[in-house]
């Protein structure tokens, strides 16, 4: 392949098209990965959910990777908004158990995850940030399904929704943000993100 | 995922409807079955939703097929709420951490029903929506911006490519001597390395299509729209009928005196 | 000039001194280009593989680089007397890869695209949409057919259309027929002459084939690698002409001359060695079965094949006929959805007698399978680790591998990353990496396709080397000097049997 897109780069903050792009299909993409494993992951999630289901919170941290490797990848602000709320309109479209909810849902993880790269400024995408930043997207998950009207678990008592909300926390730590900070180098590594901020991220240092 | 994506062939009635107002419908039953859990106002949703099956262009055999995940995960549902929400009444079961009383029971009963009616709005919109004619309604009437409403639409697009995209790079793995036989361990290693092999052709195909896009003239400020995105008299039909149902499921439910609102 | 032509303006394009080096690499890929092309005129641009053709044309279509750092441009390349990439709509670029030239998922829509983009009034767009789809030949679909349920050809008169429906002045089509069977070739060229005989507009046409182009342009330009330090164009004036004058340099510089097949090692050895792997009645598809006991409607079925030790298996049939998913069954890669593929005690070894079942490590060493799309199969970041990877699952050396990139002429990209190779350069690395595990059965999937003359010569020449020591080549492939070269059996699939209700 040859060309990647026209205009520059650079510090510029406005979405190109190859921007928008690939930020709608790494969405799309994890929703498609998700659903790839999702036969394991119901094997697992089965018995948990039936011993003490805010366990199954450990698990959610899965769609929450959207926001946080869309935002390492295209780094202009807003990415994690939109990926996420992509990837549930993915969810949507390929049939939810959430209903319409999961755009609501969608978009407050997105929100998790946008907020802490806002408070740094946008400036920084090393491991420390993409783990806050899956943390952040993992409790407004687990505050969003304990208590919006229309969550998941609205009708649990206070110490079982608090504890749903630490698993996704750690779940969102974890998953969403050391996984995704990981493929990221990873990808970067294969040339792939040539023409994005990310490039260079294989060689970035880890904490600063 | 392909035949989902896409509703070639389909003369469904709601097919035709502006998928704004079929969408506005939805919104309305979504919202007065979030204010409550009680079986009643959920029953009533899911009969009104279930008389309109057809319209929307599923058959008998299509509405079970996506149904069954949904009647899965909201029992999933009913049952940890009925084991984790507070007890009232007649206490019926008591292990430990478990317990599960007369109150919780009928709370489990309920959200089960409120969660597949909630789903099943939304599968009857989707099963009737072409995502492209989502897409037009949302950049002309919605007044999205169009780059990323058309940006999005075309990687969609990519989706169904995706999954075949998914059994190819498995082969060609394989191929190359990089198997998913073996331990558990071996397995999970070959799995993450296939997703990583996917993610990285979803990269390089959207950057490809990127260029595709722009090779044709998009990216600037000012586009017409071959299709117009229009409202027509059905769709004021389409608004009144979601209205509809959600006001006889609110008005059920207080008549029975089940209404139970979650943030009360 | 017809009269629907009118609203076309014929684009201009004129390069002083014009170069680019791409990211991350140390030479240039186009260097020094003089080129002036007249509104209106027809160009077959042609160059060995990894020449800057494909460089060139997306520059012209203002979609090189931009973002990416690192990168050089040098001198200057006009359209219209202005940067290419301010103009959006007066080039329309067609890419090599059918799949991602399809934006929409309806036909008509996907066609529309372009059209909408420059803010054609709607009206309008329909009336283009319309004439483009008919000079491809696509007239006969609905417009809201969908666009995943057409074959790769028909892809590709997509993309076709989407472009002529913008109307624009300069029209770059970059190896628009790589992927197609024979007839498809002659009847996409056949529409890109159609419509430019109604609008006028300005063609430039990348292909390594003069043959199938030769009586539709008036003009051939052949680069030159960049980084020799000579100027980028190597000949140029009217097809007859240069032919005539300069075939000899022409074929050394890697362009497929009419009538002249490139020399290549013939086949020392005729006769044919024992079995090794053998079809039985079978049934291919790509779609796994959905429930047990009911089976895919298979694309293909009642394929009888052998494939023996130094002897060449050739595989050929029309656009989605099945012929890669045969090929994938064969090699262990793909469950056949009925008969069987049985391998041979010799092959076998120990292994079991159905390759589907083996072990990964076991099957590169004995099948090794090169696909299609070469990308599938990149699985590091370097060219000369990914030729690695064979051998050391296999724990060898690799002495194998220098000589492949010397031969395969790819030691010059060695740390290069697969992924920003050429067309051609990735197709010889693919290859290559199969090669390297030194199988008994190779099973390649379009070997040769976007090849220039050199490299196919050479890669003939490693395969029928390769066929004299015993190894047994499958080829899937339209082309019919290579078929010649490796002479063996061949095998020929039909139209693929298609669902009920498809069109
Ligand atoms: N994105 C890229 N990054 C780095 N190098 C590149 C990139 N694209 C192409 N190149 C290199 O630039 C040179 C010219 O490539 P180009 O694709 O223009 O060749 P080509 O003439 O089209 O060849 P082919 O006939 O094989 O398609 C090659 O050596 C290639 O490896
Ligand atoms: N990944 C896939 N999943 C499902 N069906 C596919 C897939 N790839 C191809 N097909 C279908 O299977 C049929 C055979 O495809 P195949 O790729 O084997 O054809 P082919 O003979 O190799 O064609 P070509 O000459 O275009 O490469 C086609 O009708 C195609 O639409
Ligand atoms: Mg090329
Ligand atoms: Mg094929």
């Amino acid at each position: 392949m040859t060309g990647i897109s026209a205009r520059a780069a650079g510090t510029n903050n406005s979405w190109r098209v190859v921007d928008i792009v690939v930020a709608a299909l790494m969405a799309v993409a994890g929703g498609v990965i998700f659903w790839a494993w999702s036969p394991g992951a119901n094997l697992v999630s089965a018995p948990v959910n039936a011993v003490y289901p805010p366990l199954t919170g450990l698990y959610a941290g899965g769609w929450m990777v959207p926001a946080v490797l869309g935002m390492l990848i295209i780094r202009k602000p807003g990415a994690a908004l939109f990926c996420e709320t992509v990837a549930a309109t993915g969810e949507l479209i390929m049939g939810s158990q959430y209903g319409l909810t999961v755009l609501a849902s969608g978009l407050l993880q997105g929100l998790g995850a946008e907020l802490v790269f806002a408070a740094l400024r946008y400036r920084r995408f090393n491991l420390p940030a993409s783990l806050l930043a899956g943390a952040a997207a993992g409790l407004f998950c687990g505050l969003n399904d304990s208590f919006a009207p229309w969550g998941w678990n609205i009708a649990y008592e206070a110490a079982d929704k608090f504890a749903y909300i630490v698993c996704t926390a750690v779940s969102g730590a974890v998953i969403a943000g050391a996984l995704s900070w990981a493929a990221t180098r990873a990808l970067a590594r294969t040339g792939a993100l040539s023409s994005f901020a990310s490039r260079k991220a294989a060689t970035e240092p880890v904490f600063s | 995922m392909r035949q989902v994506l896409s509703l070639h062939g389909s003369t469904a009635l709601l097919t035709r409807a502006n998928p704004l107002a079929k969408s506005a419908a939805v919104v309305f039953i979504t919202a007065v079955l979030a204010l409550s859990i009680d079986w009643v106002s959920a029953s009533t949703a899911l009969l009104g939703e279930l008389a309109l099956f057809r319209l929307a262009g599923l058959t008998l055999r299509l509405l079970w097929q996506r149904g069954w995940p949904l009647i899965l995960a909201a029992a999933g549902g009913g049952w940890s709420t009925a084991v984790l929400s507070a007890d009232s009444g007649r206490i019926l079961l008591d292990a430990g951490i478990w317990s599960i009383s007369q109150g919780s029971l009928e709370l489990g009963l309920g959200f089960m029903l409120r969660g597949l009616a909630i789903a099943l709005a939304a599968t009857l919109l989707m099963s009737c929506t072409d995502p492209t004619d989502l897409a037009n309604a949302l950049a002309q009437k919605a007044r999205l911006p169009h780059r990323f409403v058309l940006g999005t639409l075309a990687a969609m697009r990519l989706v169904g490519l995706m999954a075949e995209e998914w059994q190819t790079i498995g082969m060609a793995r394989r191929a190359r001597g990089i198997g998913s036989h073996g331990s558990p361990l071996q397995r999970l290693r070959a799995m993450l390395g296939q997703s990583y092999g996917l993610l990285v052709q979803a990269v390089r195909r959207a950057s490809r299509l990127a260029v595709t896009m722009e090779a044709r003239g998009f990216g600037g400020a000012r586009r017409s729209w071959a299709r117009e995105s229009t409202f027509s008299r059905l769709d004021v039909w389409v608004v009144l009928g979601g209205a509809l149902i959600a006001a006889a499921a609110l008005a059920a439910a207080v008549a029975a005196g089940t209404w139970h609102p979650v943030l009360a | 000039m017809a009269a629907s032509g009118a609203g076309v303006r014929p684009a201009a394009v004129s390069a002083r001194g014009w170069g680019w080096r791409h990211a991350g690499r140390s030479v240039p890929a186009v260097q020094g280009l003089d080129l002036d092309i007249r509104a209106g005129e027809r160009v077959l641009l042609l160059g060995a593989s990894g020449a800057g053709k494909s460089t060139l044309l997306h520059a012209l279509a203002g979609v090189l680089g931009g973002g990416d750092d690192g990168a050089d441009e040098s001198g200057t390349l006009l359209l219209d007397g202005a940067a290419p990439r301010g103009q959006r709509g007066r080039a329309g670029l067609m890419q090599q890869d059918p799949e991602t030239q399809v934006v929409l998922s309806r036909l008509g829509d996907d066609a529309a695209f372009g059209a909408e983009n420059l803010a054609v009034p709607r009206g309008q767009i329909w009336q283009c949409v319309r004439e483009a789809l008919e000079d491809v030949g696509l007239s006969g679909f609905a417009l809201d057919h969908p666009t995943s349920a057409l074959s790769g050809g028909q892809k590709q008169r997509l993309a076709l259309a989407g472009i002529l429906a913008m109307r624009p002045g300069l029209v770059l089509l970059d190896e628009p027929t790589a992927n197609l069977d024979p007839a498809g070739v002659l009847e996409v060229r056949d529409a890109v002459g159609r419509s430019l005989d109604k609008t006028g507009a300005t063609l430039v046409v990348v292909e390594h084939r003069v043959a199938v182009w030769k009586d539709l342009v008036d003009r051939i330009v052949v680069l030159q690698p960049g980084g020799s330090g000579r100027p980028a164009v190597l000949l140029d004036g009217a097809p007859d002409e240069v032919l005539a004058r300069s075939g000899r340099l022409l074929a050394a510089a890697g362009v497929w001359v009419p009538g002249h097949v490139p020399a290549t090692r013939p086949r020392a050895r005729a006769g044919a060695g024992p079995v090794l792997l053998s079809a039985e009645d079978l049934a291919v598809s790509r779609e796994r079965p959905r429930r047990r006991g009911v089976p895919p409607v298979p694309v293909q079925s009642g394929i009888a094949a052998e494939v023996r030790a130094g002897q060449a298996l050739t595989v050929t049939g029309p656009n989605g006929a099945g012929k890669s998913t045969f090929a994938l069954t064969l090699a262990g890669l793909l469950a056949p959805s009925g008969g069987r593929v049985r391998a041979s005690a010799a092959l076998a070894a120990g292994a079991g007698t159905e390759p589907f079942k083996w072990k990964a490590k076991h099957l590169i060493a004995r099948i090794g399978t090169v696909f299609q799309e070469p990308e599938h199969q990149f699985v590091t970041g370097r060219v000369h680790d990914e030729l690695m990877v064979g051998p050391r699952h296999l724990g060898r050396g690799g002495d194998v591998v220098v000589e492949l990139l010397q031969r395969l002429r790819l030691d010059h990209l060695a740390v290069a990353n697969p992924y920003t190779l050429s067309g051609g350069e990735k197709r010889q690395l693919s290859v290559a990496t199969v090669l390297a595990a030194h199988p008994q059965v190779l099973v390649l999937d379009e070997p040769t396709f976007g090849q220039d003359a050199g490299t196919w010569a050479e890669l003939a020449s490693f395969l029928s080397e390769l066929l004299d020591a015993g190894t047994a080549v499958v080829s899937v492939t339209h082309d019919e000097e290579f078929t010649a070269v490796l002479g063996g059996t061949a095998l020929r699939l039909g139209p693929a049997r298609m669902e009920a209700g498809a069109a």
